[in-house]
This record gives C-alpha cells, structure tokens and sequence, in this order.
C-alpha cells in the first residue's frame, strides 16, 4: 500500500506539471493587458518599462519557470517562515498579483476561511443529511419515503445552485423577512446573540450547496446499499437471529459505505466550483469571488494561482479516494 | 440461424417480428416520470421553437412607457398593481416584454445545451472507441482523459471565455462567436465520462464470439466499429446523451450568470436571471421565471435519461 500511494504521489508530479502548463498557456494568450486600468497619461515608454517590471518582457518559458519556482520553492519557505520564525525565504521574491500588488497567498490566506467555512460547513451538513436518506431509501425500497428521496435528488440534481440560492433570497429574506441576504464576513461570534446571527446567514448559503451534495450522495448510497442487502452475507447474518438493526448498520452499513466514501471524496472539488457561484449570489468574500474579480481585472498571477491549487486538490483527492478504496476493502490490492 | 423452414411451417405460432427499438419504447412508456420528461421537453421545445411565431413582439424593443409591468396573475391579489393583458407575463426595467425573451432565451440555451451535448458525445465516443478497440492507443488516450478530469472545468471555462470573447466576436459576429465559444467550451470540457463508459463496454463487446466471427471473415477495423461495435454501445451512448443536456444546459446558464456568457442583447435563461438579480426584491417573478424554465427542464432532461436507462436494459424490460 505504501508502495502504491508512492508511486501515486510520484506520478503526480507529472499531471500537476502538465495542468500548470495548460493553464499557463492559455493566459499566456490572454489579450488583456494589465496595464490597461493604468492612467492614459502615463508615456508609452513608461508602461513598457512597468510591464517589464511586472515580468512581462520575459519570454513565456521563463515566466513559466519562475512561477514554478516561486510557487512550489518561495511560498512554502516563506510559509514555513511564518510559522517557525525563520528566515528560509530571505527577501526572496513572490508571487505578486497584477490588482492589489500584494503577495497573491497573502489575499488567499485572507479569503480561504470564508470559502473553508462555507464550503466545509455545507459539506458536512450535506454528507449529514445524504446518508440516512440513501439507508432508509434503499431499505424501505420503492416505500413513499424511497420515491420522495428519488424526487428529492432530481431536484438537487436539476435545479441549479443560482437560482435555488436566488429562489431562497427572495422567499426567506425578501418575503419573510428572516434571514440576511448578504452574508457579512466582518461579522464576529462573542457572544450567543452573534452566535445566532452567524447561524442565520450561514443557512442559506449552507442548504444550497448540500442540496447538491446530498443530491449525488444519497444516490450513491442507496444503490451501494441495495447491492449489499441481496447478498449472502446478509441472510446468513439473519439467520444467525441478529437484530434488523444490528445487520443493517453494522454489516450492510459498513460494506456499503467503501464506494461512497469514494464518491464523498471525489466530491470535494466540484462543491468549490459551486461555491464560486453561491459566493456569489450571497456575496461572501470568498476565494470564488476573488477569482471572479481576478479574472474581470486581467489579474493573471491571481488567476493562476487559485485555479492552480484547485487543479492540486482535485489530484490530491483522486489519490486520496484511490488509497482510500483499497484501505476500506482488503479485496483490492493494487501492489 | 433463424429457421426458415420452422416458420413456414408455423407461421402463425411465431409472432411478427418487432424492431427492438418499440420495446424499448413500451418500456420506456412505462416509466411515468420519463414520459412526463417527455411531454414538458417538447413542449417548452416547441414553446420556444414557434412561440415567437405566434406571439410576434421583438424580445429586443424597449418601450419605456410600459416599463416594469407586473404578470397578469398579480392583479389578482393586488388591483392596483401595473397589469396588462398585453404584456402577459410583464415587463422589464426596460420594458422589453417578458414572455418573448424567456422564448427567445430558450432558443438559445436549448440550442446551446443540444450543440454541446453532440460535440461532447462526438468526441467522447471517437475517444473511447478508439481507445477501447485499439490496444495501443489505449494507455495514451487514458492517460490524456485522466489529466483532463482533474482539470478545474469551471475556472478554465470562465478563464476561456474571457480570453476568446473578443476575437471570437470579432471573427464571427457577437452572437454566433459566442455561441460558438460556448458550444466549444462546454463540448470539450465535459467528454470525459463518455469516453470512459464507451470505452470499457468496447472492451468488454470485442471479446465476444460474435466479434470474432467477423473477424474471421476479414472485416477490417473500420466497418467492424461502425457494424458491429457502435450500434451495440448505443444505449450507454444515449444515457449519457440525456446527462450531458442537462450538464450542458446549467453550464451555460451558470456562465451567462457569471456575467461571462452571451452579451445582454442576446437573451438566455441564464442570463434573464442575472439582470433580473438586482430587481428581485420588487419583482420576484422576473427571477421565477428563467429559474423555472432552466430547473423544469433539466429536471424533465434528467427523469427521461432515468427512463432511457431502465428502458435500454434487457435485464429490466420485460418485467
């Protein structure tokens, strides 16, 4: 297993590589200039000069190199700098972003526990939400409660993140009156008061994006159970005289859950794509929106960098879902 | 093998050959969601296909002096509000008439979902045949699909968009250069599935007896594919055909909701929704409607792949 997740890790490197490139090659084509919010005035001399001081005289290979360098050599060090109070990094330079001419992980770092909270938050609730769901579903099959579930997820599957989020505004903010349409990232838990206004603009954005996780999982769930519960294992697991409860969540449950916890992990990127949109419509100033304004600004560095780590984290958790799978079942062995 | 000679002599005891294609719609007939899929995916398809004949007002003109007229349904809870049966599903801020941009819209979008499902499936399947049939594409052409799945798809679309609009634009027009940045986008960022799918039942078809039989009489690998090996990966094929709509229908709504997608001259559902954002407070209806339309039809998209899929299995039909 070792050696599997090695090789993986390994073998990475290249697709990661490859992913950077592509991504870089198509802003390289980019026809918008960074200077072009600059002032009219300012003498074509001049700008020329400012774009070779923001990098741009270099050919593209070298840029390229040097955002390698700088992403996967500078950042850590300086990271690794904040934390231990070190001086790794010495003065070196960062990745800068075109926009604010502050170091691009800086914004990031401010952003991330928006989007962390949000996103992480709605996850939890959707998995929380999906799993019961898919069990009794599958258990009770065809049951009014099985055909609701079904309806439930086509809805989840269907109707989109813009406009149930939309849809929510208007019924619970605008009629009713109970929940903020903005959600306010200033906003800070002291005291029980805070505590509940955090809850109530956490709401709408959370059920938004667990509408879409519990959609997919609970599908996933319920088809993983009814595999199982035909099986042999299960009657002579009954036929011992165990209890219903004891069979179904102890070994239905469990030998259900190898493929879904798959599909949880796999699951994870595409629930940030949704969140570049739900930040959106709620405007929480998150790492979505921050790419939205990114790429509105020609900010290319920005760009590059968010829609880079998010490339990582879709190849970290392919791995992860893969090592995950055969940790789960003994039957796989990938050595 | 059919005997001839068994059905000369019993003619009435064998039943008249059916196509396989009208059990497949007995089954498909039975699943009630599908069928409703059915009928509202052809309605709101001929809604927007020859709505704007009959209802003949230019989604475009801009009649200030009837802005902000409310659907006719509100004047039953609210006399006093700005109702005209002219204007049956209001106006905007602007005062272009509502019904006939949400037809105008669904031309585009449905369009736009169509064109990009094909292309998608065009090259999901020429992937996974190829891969699935040939041994030494194979790992080449995995490999290539596996980097393009961990690929961010909706940054890299926003980022497409926004470097292509222009020259695309000034290429091929506003409307038609976007439509075809989208189509493009969307066909071939979302293939991967298909290519999977297709490839494994390739695997699986070609070592069957009856591959091997026309193989032993020298079909060459060109019509062996288009003989034997396609028409048997249809079904698959037509499943994720239904998917890639619905995926392709809420991406392209998604983009024009980021502001990235057609210009505001050319209505989509997705886009009615965005404008329509910043007035919802008033005038929640303007909202409803785009979001109902894109929701509706998905959904209807989606119940008819669900049915596609339990018609197209011979395990399930029949029962």
């Amino acid at each position: 297993m070792l050696n599997y997740t090695i090789r993986r890790l390994v073998l990475s490197i290249p697709t990661l590589l490859f992913i950077a490139l592509v991504i870089f090659l198509l802003l390289e084509l980019a026809p918008g200039d960074p200077m072009g919010q600059m002032p009219l005035t300012i003498p074509d001399d001049v700008k020329q000069r400012m774009r070779e001081a923001l990098g741009l005289g270099e050919p593209w290979y070298t840029r390229f190199y040097l955002w390698l360098y700088q992403f996967f050599i500078v950042e850590p060090q300086y990271w690794i700098d904040g934390i231990f109070g070190t001086n790794l990094a010495d003065g070196a330079q960062r990745i800068i972003s075109f926009q604010s001419r502050s170091p691009v992980f800086d914004t990031i770092a401010e952003r991330m526990p928006q989007t962390l909270w949000v996103v992480g938050m709605s996850y939890v609730v959707g998995v929380a939400i999906a799993l019961p769901i898919g069990i009794i579903s599958a258990y009770k099959q065809y049951s009014v409660f099985d055909q609701a579930g079904t309806f439930v997820s086509m809805i989840g599957f269907s109707v989109p993140p813009f406009f149930s989020g939309v849809l929510l505004i208007v019924i619970f903010s605008v009629n009713l009156g109970w929940l903020p349409s903005i959600y306010d990232t200033t906003h800070e838990v002291i005291d029980w008061e805070t505590l509940k206004f955090q809850f109530q603009q956490m709401i709408m954005p959370v059920m938004v994006l667990a509408l879409q996780t519990t959609a997919q999982v609970s599908r996933y769930m319920r088809a993983s159970m009814l595999d199982n519960l035909g099986q042999d294992y299960v009657r002579t697991a009954r036929a011992k005289g165990m209890t219903e409860s004891v069979v179904i969540m102890r070994h239905v449950l469990r030998n259900s859950m190898i493929p879904v916890v798959t599909v949880i992990a796999l699951g994870i990127p595409s629930i940030f794509g949704g969140a570049i949109i739900t930040e959106q419509i709620f405007k929480v100033n998150g790492l979505g929106q921050l790419l939205i304004l990114a790429l509105q600004g020609n900010d290319i560095p920005m760009v590059m960098t968010i829609t880079f780590l998010l490339a990582v984290m879709i190849v970290m958790l392919n791995l992860v879902a893969d090592i995950l799978y055969g940790v789960l079942d003994p039957r796989i062995r990938y050595d | 093998m059919t005997d001839i000679s068994a059905q000369d002599q019993a003619p009435e005891a064998v039943e008249k050959t059916r196509n396989q294609w009208w059990d497949v719609w007995d089954q498909f007939r039975s699943h009630k969601g599908a069928m409703a899929g059915l009928i509202f995916l052809t309605f709101i398809t001929l809604f927007c296909a020859f709505g704007p004949m009959v209802w003949d007002v230019d989604p475009g003109k801009l009649d200030i002096r009837n802005k902000d007229v409310r659907p006719i349904y509100v004047a039953i809870w609210d006399g006093d509000a700005k109702t005209s049966w002219a204007r049956p599903m209001g106006t905007d801020h602007l005062g272009r008439d509502i019904m006939s941009n949400i037809m105008q819209g669904g031309r585009i979008s449905l369009a736009v979902g169509w064109t990009a499902m094909i292309l998608a499936i065009l090259i999901g399947t020429f992937v996974g045949v190829l891969s699935g049939y040939f041994k030494r594409l194979d790992w080449g052409l995995m490999r290539f699909t596996d980097l393009v799945l961990s690929l961010p798809i909706l940054p890299l679309l926003l980022v497409m968009m926004l470097l292509f609009r222009d020259p695309l634009r000034a290429a091929f027009g506003p409307e038609t250069g976007i439509f075809l940045l989208i189509v493009a986008g969307i066909g071939i960022t979302s293939w991967m599935q298909t290519a999977r799918i297709v490839r494994g039942d390739v695997m699986a078809l070609k070592e069957r007896e009856f591959v091997l039989a026309a193989r032993s009489i020298g079909t060459p690998p060109r019509r062996m594919i288009t003989r034997h090996i396609l028409p048997n990966v249809l079904s698959p094929i037509m499943v994720s055909a239904t998917l890639g709509l619905a995926t392709a229908i809420i991406t392209e709504s998604a983009l024009s909701f980021l502001g990235l997608g057609f210009p505001s001259d050319f209505p989509t559902w997705g886009k009615i929704l965005f404008d329509s954002v910043d007035r919802m407070t008033a005038f929640p209806e303007r909202v409803l409607w785009p979001g109902l339309a894109i929701s509706l039809t998905v959904l209807a998209v989606n119940y008819i792949g669900d049915g596609l899929r339990d018609a197209l299995d011979p395990r399930i039909r029949g029962l």
